[in-house]
């Protein structure tokens, strides 16, 4: 009897002692991170995936758009400098 | 290459207002969904890139054992057309991983060696800008280095471990996806090929130019 006694006190000591070392885990902070680890799929925060696609479109289109203006208006400032150029040298064939 | 110009691009143009209804009726990708339809503008810009960077490199050698300075003018436009469609390909590369695999970038052999790439072609371009006489030369070597590059980038996804799909995935695609991809295709290498077009005429008038100055 005096041993059944005996663990029963034990027993209900142990829990106790678990039951204030869990209270005392969750009432400190949590340990400082040290490093980022990746989250798996499934905790993947959830994008929408419509404005990245139209993103994407319209990144390709600003692009092609503004290479082809470049090549536009340096095409435009070259063939200006041509005319010029040909203007001057009529001129001094004339002088001569 | 004017007479050809305009109507490569008005067809391009047509191309590109066509595209949207052929990847809208695309299926959508089973695991990635919509955001996977980037895939349809974002391999075409690698498609115009590789084929330009292949030019500068052919060009570059001629240029830099031939000492043709007409191959010199290639390289030049094909360079520029090249960093400008790889620019393309880098933007739409990240929009697509931010929500495929949850991050902007990875530092995996594929990326890092298409990044290097196009590193290459902006040296290319900054050295012939701001490098003074003879940089021609040294850009050249430079050109064939970016040329040594583009089997890496292709095939780095199969040698090594990436994130990145495989080219493998092109050939197995279902019909609805490689007609919407083909399309696109065309439509880029259409554009690439005016652009490249318009640009050898640029190099030529400056050529004019100079000729015109050391007469003058």
């Amino acid at each position: 009897m005096k041993r059944v006694l005996a663990a029963i006190i034990l027993a209900a000591a142990l829990g106790a002692g678990e039951t204030t070392l869990n209270g005392r885990a969750a009432a400190q902070p949590p340990p400082a991170q040290d490093e980022f680890v990746p989250v798996s799929d499934a905790e993947v925060e959830q994008l929408p995936a419509a404005p990245l696609v139209m993103t994407g479109y319209a990144v390709a289109w600003v692009v092609i758009f503004l290479y082809l203006w470049s090549i536009w208006r340096r095409l435009g400032r070259v063939e200006r400098e041509i005319d010029e150029l040909a203007r001057r040298t009529r001129a001094q064939t004339r002088a001569t | 290459m004017t007479k050809l110009f305009v109507p490569a691009i008005a067809l391009a143009a047509i191309m590109f207002a066509v595209a949207p209804w052929l990847i809208n009726g695309a299926p959508y990708e089973s695991t990635m969904g919509l955001v996977q339809k980037i895939f349809y503008f974002h391999l075409p810009s690698w498609f115009v890139m590789f084929t330009a960077v292949l030019t500068a490199g052919v060009a570059g050698a001629v240029h830099l054992f031939g000492r043709n300075a007409r191959a010199d003018r290639v390289a030049l436009a094909a360079v520029e057309v090249a960093a400008v469609f790889g620019l393309i390909g880098l933007i739409t590369g990240p929009l697509w991983a931010r929500k495929a695999w949850g991050v902007w970038w990875q530092w995996d052999a594929k990326l890092t060696a298409a990044l290097v790439l196009e590193l290459i072609l902006i040296a290319y371009m900054l050295l012939r800008r701001y490098g003074g006489p003879g940089s021609e030369r040294l850009a050249s070597g430079l050109a064939i280095f970016g040329m040594a590059n583009v089997p890496f980038v292709y095939w780095a996804a199969n040698l090594w471990r990436t994130v990145h799909p495989k080219p493998t995935v092109v050939p197995t695609l279902g019909p609805g996806m490689r007609g919407a991809l083909w399309w696109c295709v065309a439509a880029f290498m259409l554009l690439g090929a005016a652009a490249f077009g318009a640009r050898m005429r640029l190099e030529r008038l400056r050529t004019e130019v100079d000729e015109l100055y050391l007469e003058d």
